[in-house]
C-alpha cells in the first residue's frame, strides 16, 4: 500500500517537473511546479515527516508559488514575449548537461552501499520534535538564518523604497 | 479492520453530507437573511406541488437552473486553467475539514474512535496549508478569462489572499502557546477544564474566547478577508467588476465557485468553534455526566448521549458562527482595496504580534 502510494506521487512529482520544464507557458509552468511541491509533500509524509510535509505545502505552495503567479500575471507577458522557439546551441548544451548529469546519478547510487531502514519511534516527525530540536541542537543555524532573512527583508523594503521616492 | 474502514467511510460520508448540504442551505440563509434585514420578503417563490415552505426548495432550484445551462468558455481562454480553476477553488475548503473534529471519543460494540476524519499532530497547519491552496482557484480563474475585469479580481484576491493568510496564522499562535498543542482536539478538550482562582474553582470554562479574546477578533477579521466575503469583497466588487474574477463563469462551474465559497464559511465556522468556543464541549458536561456548578453533584448519563450531545452542539456552534458571518456581510459596506491592505498589514499583524508577545508574559507570570 505504501510502496503503490510512494510510486504514485513519484511519478506525478517526475512528471510535473519534466512539464514545468518544457512547457513554453509560464503560468502551466508554474501550476506543474505547484504539483511538483504537492507530491513532494506526500512523501514527505510517507517519511512520517507529516510537520515537514504542511510547511512545504503553507510556505511553498500556499505562499511563494501564489507569490510568482501573482508577478506573472501581472507582467501579463503575451506571445512574442515569451521564449523564443528556436532550438538554440544552449538547447542541445542543456539537454547533453541533463544525461551526463543522470548517468552521475546511476554511478552515484552504485556505489553507495545498500541501507536497511530503521524504525523510528512515533515522535519522530512531530512539531515537538522538530522544535526541540531546532531550539536545542540547531539553535545556532537557526538563529543565523532568522538574522539572515530579517537582512533580505529589510533589503527588500531598501530596494522597494528607492524607487518609490 | 473491515469495521474500522466502514467507521471510517461513515465519518467521511457524515462530514461530506452535512458540509455539501449546509453549504447548499446557505445560499437560501443569505438571500433570506438579506432579505430580513433590509425589510424585504426574500426568497418565497420556488414551489413544490404548491408548497413553498418559507423558499427552502430554492437551493434546489438553483441546481437544476446550474446543471441545465450552458458552459461556456472564452475563445481565447486558457481552457485547461480555466476548467480546473473552479475545482481548485472547492476542493481545498472541503479537504480542510478533515482535521476538524465534530465530537469527542465515541464509544461502540467496545471500540473507541473519536469523531474526527485525521486527528492529525500537525491540526490547524493542515487547514491552512490546504486552504492556501484555495488561492489557486480564484487566481487562475482571473488569468484564464481572458477578460480585465477578470484578471483584476485575480491580481485582488491573490495579494489579499497572501496578506491576510499571514494574519490568520499569527493570531491563532497564542491560543497555541495558551493549550499546548497544534492537534485541534486536543485544544478542544483542554477547553473543558474551568479557571481557577487562587485554588478556587470558578467554573467558568477555559474557552478560547476568554483566554484569548483578542486573538477571537483578529481571527474572525483575517477569517473573512480570506473568504472574500463583503466588506472584504473587491476581489469580485459587483459595482466596479462585473463579478470579478468569475467573470466568465456560467452554469456548474459558476456554481462551484458559490459553493467554495460557502463551504469556507462552515469551515471558518467549525474551526472557530473549536478554537474558540470549546468545539464539541458543553459547559460542565463531562464524561461521567453533568457536572452542576459550585457543588459535588454529578448526575450521570449514558456515555452515548453525552456524544451525541456534543456532536449536536458543535452543529449548533457552527450554525451560530454562520450567522455571525451573514450578519457582517450584510451590515458592512465594502472596504478600498488600500484600505484592506492597510488593515492587513498595520493594524491586524501587528496587533496579532503583540498577542503573542502578551500571551508569553502572562504564561512566565502564572508559571511564576
Amino acid at each position: 500500500m505504501e510502496q503503490a502510494v510512494f510510486y504514485v506521487f513519484a511519478a506525478i512529482a517526475l512528471g510535473s517537473s519534466l512539464a514545468m520544464v518544457v512547457q513554453r507557458n509560464p503560468v502551466a509552468a508554474a501550476m506543474n511546479l505547484v504539483l511538483t511541491m504537492f507530491s513532494l509533500a506526500a512523501l514527505f509524509v510517507l517519511l512520517q515527516a507529516h510537520f515537514l510535509a504542511v510547511i512545504q505545502l503553507l510556505v511553498y505552495a500556499g505562499a511563494v508559488m501564489v507569490l510568482f503567479l501573482f508577478v506573472i500575471m501581472f507582467l501579463n507577458l503575451t506571445e512574442d514575449q515569451m521564449m523564443p522557439g528556436r532550438r538554440s546551441i544552449l538547447h542541445v548544451a542543456g539537454v547533453a548537461l541533463a544525461i551526463y548529469a543522470l548517468f552521475q546519478l546511476r554511478a552515484l547510487i552504485q556505489r553507495t552501499p545498500p541501507v536497511s531502514a530503521k524504525p523510528v519511534d512515533a515522535a519522530f516527525g512531530t512539531t515537538k520534535a522538530i522544535g526541540r530540536l531546532l531550539f536545542s541542537d540547531y539553535l545556532l543555524p537557526f538563529e543565523i538564518t532568522s538574522v539572515l532573512i530579517l537582512a533580505a527583508i529589510v533589503g527588500a523594503v531598501v530596494l522597494a523604497k528607492r524607487r518609490l521616492d | 479492520m473491515p469495521l474500522e474502514a466502514a467507521f471510517m467511510a461513515a465519518k467521511i460520508g457524515f462530514v461530506f453530507f452535512v458540509v455539501l448540504n449546509l453549504a447548499g442551505l446557505l445560499g437560501w440563509v443569505e438571500r433570506k437573511q438579506s432579505a430580513l434585514m433590509q425589510d424585504r420578503i426574500g426568497a418565497n417563490r420556488a414551489p413544490i406541488l404548491g408548497i413553498t415552505l418559507i423558499g427552502l426548495f430554492h437551493p434546489l432550484a438553483d441546481a437544476i437552473k446550474a446543471f441545465t445551462k450552458e458552459d461556456f468558455i472564452p475563445a481565447r481562454a486558457n481552457k485547461v486553467m480555466h476548467t480546473l480553476a473552479p475545482l481548485l477553488a472547492l476542493v481545498p475548503a472541503f479537504t480542510a475539514f478533515a482535521v476538524i473534529p465534530f465530537g469527542d471519543t465515541i464509544t461502540l460494540g467496545g471500540r473507541t474512535a473519536s469523531l474526527v476524519i485525521a486527528d492529525l499532530d500537525v491540526g490547524v497547519l493542515f487547514v491552512f496549508a490546504i486552504m492556501s491552496l484555495a488561492a489557486y482557484g480564484v487566481v487562475l480563474a482571473g488569468w484564464s478569462s481572458w477578460n480585465n475585469f477578470s484578471l483584476l479580481g485575480g491580481l485582488r484576491a491573490s495579494a489579499q489572499m497572501l496578506s491576510y493568510e499571514i494574519v490568520m496564522g499569527l493570531t491563532l499562535v497564542g491560543v497555541f502557546m495558551t493549550y499546548g498543542s497544534l492537534q485541534l482536539t486536543e485544544i478542544a478538550r483542554a477547553q473543558g477544564e474551568f479557571f481557577t482562582f487562587g485554588g478556587v474553582n470558578t467554573w467558568i470554562p477555559k474557552w478560547g474566547i476568554l483566554t484569548q479574546p483578542l486573538a477571537f477578533f483578529l481571527f474572525m477579521a483575517a477569517a473573512i478577508a480570506e473568504s472574500k466575503r463583503a466588506p472584504f469583497d473587491v476581489a469580485e466588487a459587483e459595482s466596479e467588476l462585473v463579478a470579478g474574477y468569475f467573470t466568465e463563469y456560467s452554469g456548474m462551474k459558476f456554481l462551484m465557485f458559490w459553493m467554495g465559497e460557502f463551504v469556507e464559511i462552515v469551515v471558518i465556522s467549525g474551526l472557530v468553534a473549536t478554537l474558540f468556543f470549546g468545539g464539541w464541549q458543553i459547559p460542565w458536561l463531562a464524561r461521567d455526566g453533568f457536572h452542576v456548578p459550585f457543588t459535588q453533584i454529578v448526575i450521570a448519563l449514558p456515555a452515548i448521549l453525552i456524544t451525541l450531545a456534543g456532536v449536536g452542539a458543535f452543529w449548533t456552534k457552527v450554525l451560530v458562527l454562520i450567522w455571525l458571518q451573514m450578519t457582517v456581510r450584510w451590515t458592512l459596506p465594502r472596504f478600498r482595496y488600500d484600505q484592506i491592505m492597510r488593515m492587513g498589514w498595520k493594524m491586524l499583524l501587528p496587533l496579532s504580534l503583540a498577542n503573542i508577545f502578551v500571551t508569553g508574559a502572562v504564561i512566565l507570570l502564572l508559571q511564576g
